[in-house]
């Protein structure tokens, strides 16, 4: 057990935690106006946020590492303005994790908006109150389960994502080499033992992840008398 | 002066429709909007208050809501809006559903004051029963001090004794609070407490204007009562017909010779009507 190396944990939760409030960030307006508006767009944007849950992940991870490497225009561009590398390191795992795990941040968002009475929404702006105003003081106070549930759903899946990761970030130890990736390896060089240990944490946490939701959503609806 | 000319296509259950209404609304007036579901009337309201867009003219105290060039978001526009499902922010409490409108305590604790509900200020909207949560909302209406009050229906989800006893509250508030009232309604028991002027809408359009007395009392010319009502059934009782009528929960028998039962057809709506005596009222 002395040797069993943690790190690639610890690298999984940074990048989980970094990703999750990026996407926190990104996600809300997107998730707020795909949720009011009545644009014909509506089915197309719904139609790109969600593609990565359908795609392969070598095909998401395949045209991400396109896109940001040296010989892109966006990796060229980021490499000679910033002298940020934008793939097999931290920085590219970000970016693509960001991608990878868009919808399962848009997606519960949106549907918690969606729920709510338009009414009460209309209600804050017949008190005067902005759009931004509603959504902070209105409309997110009222779909906590849906915004536990994005927040977390889209850290384990962060945590989680295999494919896409390999793909733009190799395996390079506390840069890249995330828990999953571990896995992969120790199975690959036939060292059950650890594998056996990683899958364990894994498993475990994301129950208790999982349970930690459902347990906070019945607990709510309880509460407010659903 | 609140000046309307609205203009705007409607789809309803019955096919496309045409929304035509110019009306010119005293200050201080209330008016009670009617007319059956789909005549647009929920339709009017939410353009006046900005929540729907219409072509053409909003004026109010001879200030521009909306005209051809300009258009005042709803924001901007000085109104309360009491909806007929409550709309309360679920997440606060009563107390604060009212300060989320506007920091003026003073005007909180007068308001739910007024409508005895001091002691449930600290209470959420999930755990007040309807008649509660529709004071709340109107309270909550009020907090702008709106020039226009605007009303969808506001008793309809309510009981008898909550309907009186909230009908006083509007009639309190509203006379305290000297706003231009615009309720839509289709209790005509309400309407005449409330409201001096009726506005009665049909597929868009505005078929009657009036007093409340001139609108929906339904007797003409030398009639002493009428009621309206359903024909449920005709019945033959040796040489006579007898017509069996729904009048509100009511069900009366009516007395009808054989060439009037041909002219009636089970289902219709009728006008119960007579002018030989007068009807007397007991206990």
């Amino acid at each position: 057990m002395s040797e069993l190396d943690f790190a690639p944990f610890l690298l999984s939760f940074k990048l989980a935690a970094i990703t999750t409030l990026i996407l926190f960030i990104i996600a809300l307006p997107v998730a707020w106006w795909l949720s009011q508006t009545k644009c014909r767009c509506k089915p197309f944007v719904e139609a790109i946020t969600s593609l990565p849950i359908v795609l392969p992940p070598s095909v998401l991870g395949f045209y991400i590492l396109f896109a940001l490497s040296q010989n892109s225009p966006i990796g060229a561009f980021f490499e000679q303005t910033f002298g940020i590398k934008l793939v097999f390191n931290f920085t590219g795992l970000v970016v693509a994790s960001c991608f990878y795990s868009f919808p399962f941040m848009v997606q519960p968002l949106q549907g918690g908006f969606e729920t709510l009475n338009k009414n009460m929404l209309e209600a804050s702006y017949i008190a005067g109150k902005s759009r931004l105003q509603t959504l902070y003081f209105v409309a997110l106070p009222n779909i906590k389960p849906a915004l536990i549930t994005a927040i977390i759903i889209t850290f384990a899946h962060t945590v989680g994502e295999f494919g896409v990761v390999l793909m733009v970030g190799g395996s390079i130890p506390n840069e890249t080499k995330v828990a999953s990736v571990a896995i992969y390896e120790a199975v690959e060089i036939m060292d059950y033992k650890t594998a056996h240990i990683y899958s364990l944490i894994m498993l475990s946490l994301s129950f208790l992840v999982l349970l930690g939701v459902y347990l906070f959503n019945r607990r709510h609806n309880k509460r407010i008398g659903v | 002066m609140i000046e309307l000319s609205l203009q705007k296509k409607l789809q309803g259950s019955h096919g496309a429709m045409h929304l035509d209404v110019n009306l010119e609304i005293k200050e201080h007036d209330f008016v009670a909007l009617s007319g059956k579901s789909g005549s647009g009337k929920t339709t009017l309201l939410r353009i006046i208050a900005g929540l729907e867009e219409a072509q053409g003219e909003i004026i109010v105290s001879e200030k521009i809501w909306q005209n051809s060039k300009n258009y005042l978001p709803t924001q901007k526009r000085e109104i309360g809006f009491v909806f007929q499902d409550y709309a309360l922010f679920a997440n606060m409490s009563v107390l604060q559903n009212l300060l989320f409108v506007s920091e003026d305590k003073k005007l909180a604790s007068h308001l739910l004051e007024l409508t005895e509900l001091t002691e449930l200020q600290n209470r959420l909207p999930h755990t007040l029963s309807g008649g509660q949560k529709q004071r709340v909302a109107l309270c909550r209406s009020l907090m702008r001090r709106p020039k226009i009050l605007l009303m969808d229906e506001p008793l309809s989800a309510l009981d008898m004794e909550m309907r009186n006893k909230l009908q006083d509250d509007i009639l309190k508030l509203h006379k305290e609070f000297g706003t231009t009232t615009i309720m839509v309604s289709h209790d005509p028991s309400e309407i005449y407490r409330l409201a001096n002027r009726v506005v009665m809408l049909s597929h868009g359009k505005i078929m009657q204007d009036g007093t409340p007395k001139e609108v929906l009392l339904q007797t003409k010319g030398s009639q002493k009562f009428s009621l309206k009502g359903e024909l449920l059934d005709i019945l033959k009782a040796d040489v006579i017909y007898i017509g069996i009528i729904a009048i509100g929960q009511n069900i009366v028998e009516v007395v009808m010779d054989e060439a009037e039962a041909k002219t009636f057809k089970i289902g219709q709506s009728v006008h119960v009507n007579t002018k030989a005596f007068a009807p007397s009222l007991s206990h």
